[in-house]
């Protein structure tokens, strides 16, 4: 495929990944319990490949990614990644120093691209942020480097002295991809990165991202919720539900073949731009678990119509039942679940 | 006084819009926020209203509901809204001018939320926080329907019952930050329905919720629109939410409908340049799973123009692949029914 060295050791593992948030009451703000918000996460990203994330809001998807690049610090776990300066590391467990050196190869783009710029910095003083805090250049490099930045995003370098509020939601978006990718990263955590963007807007930015993906050799962990621009960015996507992985595949198996049945309703719950009506829907009833006080067992249990008894009282493992499917369901390997493989077939 | 007629048109519009233009007069220029639009409004259909931001299908509903604000006023055009009493006295159609009433006036005040109302995008805004559920879905009972606060309190706790609120008793009193967003958006609903308008507006009602939660919210308004028999203009920028909640659809683009026909019409054999870029640039689930190598999507070229700009021609024609130089950007475009309930707004279908 490529000239690139192979290697079956991946860019980034993410082992037992753990981020609780304490729930403090009273006067002495005594610790009364912890919202879950990432409990036990792990998987694997291959250098070049894009994992999604998806679930609905409040499923720690967003926390994972910020965990994993120590935006904030996980209360346990580990996060190896494989530094081209530093070698292996341990994200987790690096100290201030070589958290610095880190962050040039992980780098994060946001949500909302009119809150994630600073009304009061020029595009020069955005782009080059990075590059001033990170030594990498100063005076008329760091110029030349912001320029370049602003090109391969389709920018036009003039524009480096403007500040954000003259551009529109996509040209920001574009700034923030090249203030991410600036210090020439390996690893990109994309925090819903066009769930703001208008439908056309949104195609120029995922075709930049592509792109910029395949010329710079980036990997990319995309978080997103809308589960059709999902599986056009994605090679594997991984499900999460109330802090915890129920399901990961690579994106046609799991589209197609779904074997958990959160993924299924999600699924079933897209909405397709095609009026012929669909043929079983699973519509979900109830609320989302409350991460602070969760269902016994399955979390999902109490949403879902194929449970049984055990599922009350026993929490089942993520097993990978099919090479490279993980699953997070006692009854995984019984079930026949509906994806969208229906959609594939017609014309 | 408002100009009032009845006539005998037919029974089965609502409301129906002509050559609406509603500008902003803002210090840095004109917005020309809609600019020409013609649209008509059924009973019991769902009219859908896709387009991107700033194509001006908001300020279209709210213009409806003369909710439009200073520096932003209805210039030109009509809205007719065909008012069958709800007595059920008779069903002789009574058509209002909306476009020519005082915004603040009391015809307007007795069909806002009694016989038109609206449901916005966000749920948390849309509410008061500091009163509780019950207190402003029974505002309006009171208000529109002759019944004490007891009635109109079991009438409250009926309508949540009705989208499907678990626990309407308890809700009644809850406020609204103790709902989640999904509860929250039925609240708003139940809101908008509690007097059971002819016309519901719903602006990008799911647009802040989950995708499961939308599937829910969709499948209630589609129930409650066969059990009320209402109208829906449902406006959204989704062409998924679009294609399952519309039986016609509306593309509007800078200010104006371009493309306006069945929703199986729209999506089968679209016509418009604009609506076949913006279908094809939408992530489709078959194309993603089953080609080989990265694909990528179609795009339009460019942005939106400049709001305050004034485009010659086609407001479209600066994007269009199709553009025929000499005449996009001259002519201004008709409307033409290209094929039967089919209309388009683009010189592909004139004779220029």
């Amino acid at each position: 495929m490529t000239d690139q060295v192979q290697t079956a050791e991946p860019l980034l593992e993410v082992v037992d990944l753990k981020k609780y948030f304490p729930i403090r009451r009273g006067y002495f703000k005594r610790v009364v319990g912890y919202v879950k918000a990432v409990d036990n996460l792990s998987f694997r990203i291959m250098e070049g490949e894009t994992l999604g994330l998806v679930g609905e809001s409040g499923c720690g998807k967003t926390t994972a990614g910020r965990s994993i690049l120590r935006a904030i610090n996980p209360t346990s776990g580990s996060v190896f990644f494989r530094d081209p300066n530093l070698g292996r590391v341990d994200v987790a467990q690096l100290d201030d120093e070589k958290l610095r050196v880190v962050r040039r190869s992980m780098r994060m783009i946001f949500q909302d691209p009119y809150a994630s710029l600073n009304p009061r910095m020029t595009l020069l003083d955005i782009v080059g942020a990075p590059l001033r805090a990170m030594n990498i250049a100063h005076g008329s490099e760091l110029e030349d480097r912001v320029a370049e930045m602003l090109r391969r995003v389709g920018l036009r370098p003039e524009y480096m002295r403007r500040y954000p509020h003259a551009f529109s939601g996509g040209q920001r978006q574009r700034i923030g991809l090249a203030r991410a990718l600036a210090p020439n990263p390996k690893f990109v955590v994309c925090d819903e990165p066009v769930s703001a963007l208008d439908v056309s807007v949104q195609a120029q930015i995922l075709n930049l991202m592509q792109d910029l993906q395949e010329d710079l050799g980036l990997t990319f962990l995309f978080v997103a919720h809308d589960l059709s621009v999902v599986a056009h960015i994605s090679d594997r996507v991984a499900v999460m539900y109330v802090g915890k992985m129920v399901e990961m595949a690579e994106t046609k198996e799991l589209y197609t073949n779904p074997m958990h049945p959160y993924t299924e309703a999600l699924m079933s719950a897209i909405p397709l731009p095609d009026p012929r009506p669909r043929q079983k829907r699973v519509l979900l009833t109830g609320e989302v678990a409350n991460p602070a006080n969760p269902p016994s067992g399955c979390y999902f249990h109490p949403r879902c119509s194929y449970a049984v008894d055990m599922c009350k009282t026993r929490e089942p493992e993520l097993e990978e039942v099919k090479p490279g499917h993980f699953v997070k369901c006692h009854r995984a390997r019984e079930l026949s679940l509906t994806g969208v493989a229906e959609i594939l077939a017609r014309q | 006084m408002p100009e009032q007629q009845t006539t005998p048109q037919n029974s089965s519009v609502l409301v129906e819009i002509k050559d609406l233009r509603t500008y902003f007069y803002l210090a840095e220029g004109v917005v020309r926020a809609v600019d020409g639009v013609n649209l008509n409004v059924n009973r019991g259909i769902t009219l859908g209203i896709v387009g991107e931001s700033g194509c001006g299908k908001s300020i279209t509903a709210y213009s409806i509901l003369r909710l439009v604000s200073p520096p932003g006023k209805i210039v030109n055009g009509d809205i007719l809204f065909y008012k069958i009493p709800k007595d059920g006295g008779s069903s002789q159609a009574e058509v209002i001018n909306l476009a020519k009433l005082d915004p603040n006036g009391e015809t307007i005040r007795h069909i806002r939320g009694n016989y038109i109302s609206m449901v916005f995008q966000e749920p948390m805004t849309a509410m008061s926080p500091v009163r509780t559920v019950g207190q402003q879905i029974m505002e309006a009972i009171i208000l529109h329907q002759k019944v004490d606060k007891k009635t109109a309190r079991e009438m409250t706790i009926d309508i949540l019952a009705r989208v499907r609120m678990s626990n309407p008793e308890r809700v009644v009193d809850d406020y609204p930050f103790q709902l989640s967003g999904g509860m929250r958006q039925r609240a708003v609903i139940a809101m908008a329905l509690s007097c059971r308008p002819h016309l519901l507006i719903a602006d990008e009602p799911t647009t802040a919720l989950d995708v499961t939660t939308e599937a829910q919210i969709l499948k209630l308004m589609r129930e409650l629109q066969d059990e009320l028999g209402m109208g829906i203009m449902y406006i959204t920028h989704n062409l998924g939410v679009i294609a399952e909640m519309a039986q016609e659809v509306a593309v509007m683009y800078l200010g104006r409908v371009v493309e306006k026909t069945d929703v199986r019409e729209l999506f089968f054999h679209p016509l418009h340049p604009y609506t076949q870029a913006l279908l094809t640039s939408i992530p489709q689930l078959r194309d993603a799973l089953t080609r080989q190598d990265k694909g990528r999507l179609n795009v339009i070229k460019g942005m939106v123009p400049d709001p305050y700009a004034r485009l010659k021609g086609c407001p479209f024609h600066p994007r269009c692949p199709v553009m025929i130089s000499g005449v996009c950007d001259e002519v201004e475009v008709p409307e033409v029914e290209a094929a039967a309930g089919h209309m388009v707004r683009c010189h592909l279908y004139t004779s220029h």
